[in-house]
């Protein structure tokens, strides 16, 4: 039985998308049920791209006309082979090969994806009715954050848009971003948006460690623990919630059993940000802070983060090492963003 | 090019060379998981040697003169 979660379906456009061929015959007309199929698979967070051996101006500006060029991002078209185009798809929107599905009624072209690329998911366009009731296409969660993803993603194409624009350094690129990082415990409402972010986090993630709904709902309202969850925004928009971290807060020390943040905001810092807060309220409450850490094959960053951040080893036992903040360790909360909290949270 | 030199030419990227002197700390003003880890990337890659987590202590990387030493370490 196949587990996988799509988290990104690539249409074909000629015969798959609409019927006809558009470099033939320029009237093409939308299949039926394509529309209902894209506004729902974009309702469950699921985002689409396009991969299609066409012109590029002439499909995007038929894809205007019907009302659905808004609905894809980094969309491939041109006349390279498909297996490349969704290599480029996978590599912009950072996610794995096998979360990838391409529809396609061309049998070459599914032959020639699946040959280059085994992972990815490819379906027969003369099949696509039966997709919606596909596991494969069923988010476990759909929050607020998911049923905004096209639009986060589309929010971020403008920023990284504005990056490359950007003659500068990195930090005068942050300082212009103008980031405001709210932080608050864990509400009832946020619950589903916290289990979907241990589930999809791996890169910033300090164990891999996934937590269910009711795990995390325990959690909050346990008197033993703080669960922080965070959001970012900028001048561009919202970044939605992208960090969640819990915290065991005993007599003596507090440790940091987990701390994630949402890979898109990588760059901006803000695993540090979060990192120094939780510092500033342990040594306000007299308290040393320690942190867990699991190794896993791709949460090498998270790692360094800790260590740059003033973090030492102290034990490692059944693969959980312990690490211990110094205490002459001072953190620094960059002056281009600004925090936002409650500091009644902690109480 | 002289090992210093291209550390300060990598850390420029992200900070404005003359805001750094070879002994000021630079992890203090970028201290993101994507400039960290992309420092660990370039010495590993470009002085082709492996950085250990023992090894990832703060102050073998908060100065070009530190990350400097650290490197003149570990290929002697």
């Amino acid at each position: 039985m196949d587990s996988r979660k799509i988290k990104c379906v690539v249409w074909d456009l000629d015969n798959t998308l609409w019927d006809g061929i558009l470099s033939e015959d320029g009237a093409v007309s939308l299949k039926q049920n394509v529309v209902g199929i894209i506004k729902e698979l974009d309702r469950r967070g699921i985002l689409q791209s396009i991969c299609s051996k066409n012109d590029y101006t002439l499909a995007m500006n038929k894809l205007r006309e019907f009302g659905l060029d808004d609905m894809f991002i980094y969309p491939q078209i041109s006349w390279e082979p498909k297996s490349k185009g969704i290599k480029e798809i996978r590599d912009d929107i950072n996610i794995a090969m096998d979360s990838i599905a391409f529809i396609d009624d061309d049998e070459f072209e599914r032959k020639e994806v699946n040959f280059s690329v085994p992972e990815v998911l490819c379906v027969d366009a003369a099949d696509i009715d039966g997709i919606l009731e596909n596991d494969a296409f069923i988010p476990k969660y759909i929050t607020n954050d998911s049923k905004n993803r096209r639009l986060l993603y589309q929010t971020d194409i403008k920023r990284n848009k504005a990056k490359d624009e950007f003659k500068g350094t990195e930090v005068d690129f942050l300082k212009m971003l103008d980031m405001k990082f709210i932080i608050d415990k864990v509400h009832e409402d946020d619950l589903a948006r916290a289990e979907e972010l241990t589930v999809r986090t791996h890169q910033l993630n300090s164990t891999g460690i996934t937590f269910s709904y009711d795990e995390l709902k325990k959690l909050s309202e346990d008197p033993g623990y703080v669960l922080l969850i965070a959001e970012l925004k900028d001048v561009f928009g919202d970044y939605g919630k992208i960090g969640l971290s819990l915290i065991e807060k005993g007599k003596d020390r507090w440790t940091i059993k987990m701390l994630l943040m949402s890979c898109r905001v990588m760059s901006r810092g803000v695993g540090a940000i979060l990192i120094n807060y939780i510092s500033k309220m342990a040594k306000k409450n007299n308290v040393d802070l320690y942190a867990e850490f699991i190794h896993t094959d791709v949460n090498r960053s998270m790692y360094v983060t800790y260590k740059f951040n003033g973090f030492k080893k102290v034990s490692l036992e059944n693969d959980i090492e312990s690490l211990k903040q110094s205490d002459d360790f001072v953190g620094v909360i960059p002056d281009y963003v600004k925090l936002i909290d409650d500091e009644s949270i902690w109480n | 090019m002289e090992i210093k030199e291209k550390i300060r030419k990598f850390v420029a990227n992200f900070i404005k060379t003359e805001e750094f002197g070879d002994d000021d700390n630079i992890l203090l003003s970028t201290v993101n998981s994507l400039f960290a880890m992309q420092l660990i990337i370039f010495i590993e890659n470009e002085f082709d040697i492996e950085v250990d987590n023992d090894e990832l202590d703060l102050n073998n990387f908060n100065s070009v003169n530190a990350i400097a030493d650290y490197i003149a370490f570990k290929t002697k």
